[in-house]
């Protein structure tokens, strides 16, 4: 594998559905390849800081939950 | 998602019967998160808080269908992100960007043009300032909407792959491309902020 296939199997191997052969050829490059190590780390760190900025509950407004309840009766 | 604080069969049993106490504990119980997911999606909050409203029209009248395979909060889930697809879809459509400029290149033998530089420890101290969620908001918000769409439903909404793709009506193998290509996206903008101290 050169850096264009381990780039392109980057999700699987995250995922972990890489077929046994691809996931040894694959850490075989990244033994040898310091650019292709940092593109995994820093793809991996993408998405800790995409999930970072997930608000899981926001404060409803009241306006809103009274909108819902009327537009129910109509 | 989330299991809410109440006893399920009950609320249920309540809400069919019509009760209106029901349907309040049930907007008040759901709709924080709720709004949290369709501001993710809509990114203005009226089109959001218009698409949650929408979202529990469109749930109390399917009430006798819901079939309690699943929680209610992920039934309402589930209505609330087809309602916000159906907002997206019908928003003034732009020529799609192109996230090409955004990937790596690699010369003729397939290795990279130019050498990556790990950047995680600059990230990591940043992510200690509150601001920067916001920057990483505002970066999310610049990929091409197909892109952005994919990546919000697998990495916030932590959707599967076939559900995003039976949602968008496209294949899962699409699905895979255009979240991998917006992961990277993303990482490219991403780099242009963190990776300069390097």
């Amino acid at each position: 594998m050169n850096c264009r296939d381990v780039i392109g199997f980057l999700m699987d191997y995250i995922d972990g559905v890489l077929a046994a052969s691809e996931k040894t050829e694959f850490e075989k490059h990244l033994k040898v390849c310091t650019s292709c190590v940092a593109y995994l780390r820093t793809y991996e760190q993408t998405i800790r800081m995409e999930v970072a900025t997930r608000i899981e509950d926001v404060t409803i407004p009241e306006e809103l939950v009274r909108a819902i309840l009327a537009a129910r009766k109509m | 998602m989330t299991q809410l604080t109440f006893d399920e069969p009950e609320l249920i049993a309540r809400l069919r019967a019509g009760e209106e106490s029901a349907f309040e504990q049930l907007v008040r119980a759901t709709s924080g998160r709720l709004l949290a997911t369709a501001r993710r999606f809509l990114r203005n909050d009226e089109d959001a808080r218009d698409a949650v409203q929408s979202a529990f029209i469109r749930a109390f009248q399917s009430l006798s269908r819901f079939r309690q395979e699943s929680s209610i909060s992920t039934w309402l889930h589930r209505i609330l992100v087809n309602e916000a697809l159906m907002r997206l879809r019908s928003r003034r459509k732009r020529e799609e960007e192109s996230v090409d400029d955004l990937l790596p290149s690699f010369i003729e033998d397939g290795h990279q043009t130019r050498d990556t530089v790990d950047w995680t420890e600059n990230a990591e101290t940043a992510m200690e300032r509150a601001e920067t969620s916001e920057l990483v908001r505002r970066k999310i918000d610049e990929l091409p909407e197909s892109y952005r769409t994919v990546l919000v439903m697998r990495d916030l909404e932590e959707m599967s792959n076939s559900e995003i793709a039976e949602a968008l009506g496209i294949s899962v193998n699409l699905v895979k491309v255009r979240l991998h290509r917006a992961r990277q996206a993303l990482r490219t903008l991403l780099e242009r902020q963190f990776g300069g101290e390097q």
